[in-house]
């Protein structure tokens, strides 16, 4: 049996935007995949909590207020504290492309902006973590 | 079976109270195969007998909210909780949006909590097909009750029966003529009836008209009789009284020795459904049957031979001997 790629899909902080965490979660779904979605106004504690009970492969954040730069290495720390470092982080939202850089190569895995197709963040999610166990 | 080492080391983890471990072994039993049944085989004297409380209701009565609710007063008794939130599978995609946690927020931050979303993966019984075993794991995870909340059910999904030992069922004021429909599934297998959303101004005639439907039904001498309470999670009014009868429900059944006999009911129904999956797996792979099936329903085609008599010669085949 093929292992069904477990995303979880969340809004940190306080923006009250998430359009585009749903479209992201909904054509997720229909690429085959489960994906949990926690909601408005997370911590990164929650997300994180959320993430390691959930035994996700990969989370992704969608953040429209600024706050990027805060929340993502955040994010990133609170998982390694918990035991889940290989779990992978990807984003989407109002991010500068020189924010975009140094997130990514502070650990983030990709960072999509305004416009993506949803084609390519399916894409992107299939081929690195839909084989790993 | 071969020692896996990295069951081994998250074996290991479950023991030592790390979430990271419980949470991935999970995700094994639900891949399910040879590694999930090596889990189990490890995890299934780990338990110590947590109860389990089930909830389910038509979708949008409000299942979450209560749970979530109900998990803040059981958190304050210093209960450990265990909570399985199911989710349908799109039967079109094999993906599902799991949204339960988002009306479980509140219960976040809490090490004393557990929760965790499952699909549905194809089963149609309201419930995931690996629901015994995901509470069995969180059992021996050291959660002291495991809450079970299904997906949002219609009339016959109601597998939550076999799975929990009180089963609350919620239901809404708008239910109305739903409430009717439902005679036949909910109204048979719910312990206690939540009436939800009681601030609704049809609520106390949907809550008085629900408990006329059960009085009808025949209840032994010293048989639980389910009770209707009015209760709204959003206003968190009604919320102790469900505890309670939950409580009331769980002694009952104690008192009555009807637990352990429910819990040997399910486990027996484990045993045959677990034997019944693998069988017809090996039987329906193995080469001679599929080879007789494949000759055979060329005639089936062709009108010369029933289904059913085929079925006959297929039975002598498997019953008569398969080298397996």
């Amino acid at each position: 049996m093929g292992k069904t790629i477990r995303v979880l899909i969340a809004k940190p902080g306080l923006d009250g935007h998430d359009r585009g965490a749903k479209v992201v979660a909904n054509a997720l779904r229909d690429a085959g995949m489960e994906v949990i979605y926690t909601g408005l106004h997370q911590t990164p504690e929650m997300i994180a909590d959320a993430a390691v009970q959930e035994d996700v492969d990969v989370v992704g954040l969608s953040i429209l207020s600024g706050a990027h730069m805060t929340m993502f290495p955040r994010i990133l720390e609170l998982l390694k504290e918990k035991g889940a470092g290989h779990i992978q982080v990807f984003g989407g939202g109002i991010i500068p492309a020189e924010d975009a850089e140094r997130l990514e190569s502070a650990g983030v895995a990709r960072l999509f902006g305004p416009g993506t197709d949803t084609r390519d963040i399916v894409a992107f999610i299939q081929k690195n973590f839909g084989q790993c166990a | 079976m071969k020692r896996d080492p990295d069951i081994a080391r998250l074996l290991e983890g479950l023991a030592g109270g790390r979430v990271a471990a419980a949470a991935r072994l999970i995700t094994i039993i639900e891949n399910g195969g040879d590694r999930a049944e090596a889990v189990m085989d490890a995890v299934f004297p780990m338990t110590r007998g947590a109860y389990r409380i089930g909830f389910t209701g038509p979708p949008g009565a409000g299942k979450s909210t209560l749970v979530c609710r109900m998990s803040r007063i059981l958190r304050g008794e210093g209960k450990r909780l265990g909570i399985i939130a199911v989710d349908p599978t799109s039967p079109f995609s094999g993906g599902a949006l799991l949204g339960d946690r988002i009306r479980m927020q509140s219960l976040s931050d809490d090490p004393d909590v557990f929760v965790r979303s499952l699909a549905s993966r194809g089963s149609l019984g309201g419930i995931s097909s690996c629901t015994d075993e995901a509470a069995d794991l969180l059992d021996a995870f050291g959660k002291d009750l495991v809450l079970i909340e299904t997906v949002g059910v219609g009339q016959s999904e109601l597998e939550i029966a076999e799975k929990a030992h009180t089963v609350v069922v919620i239901l809404v004021p708008e239910s109305g003529d739903g409430v009717q429909a439902m005679k036949a599934g909910l109204m048979e297998i719910g312990d206690i009836f939540v009436m939800n959303k009681a601030d609704h101004r049809e609520a106390i005639g949907a809550a008085r008209e629900l408990e006329e439907t059960l009085r009808i039904k025949d209840v032994p001498e010293g048989g639980w009789r389910p009770p209707v309470v009015l209760a709204s999670a959003t206003r968190e009014t009604g919320i102790d009284e469900v505890r309670s009868r939950i409580g009331e429900h769980r002694r009952h059944l104690e008192e009555r020795g009807l637990l352990a006999e429910k819990r040997r009911r399910v486990l027996f129904s484990r045993v045959r459904g677990a034997f019944m999956d693998r069988m017809e797996r090996r039987v329906w792979d193995h080469a001679s049957v599929r080879s007789a099936i494949e000759r055979g329903m060329e005639d089936v085609y062709g009108g010369r031979l029933s289904p059913y008599r085929l079925v006959r010669e297929l039975e002598r085949l498997v019953v008569g001997g398969l080298k397996m």
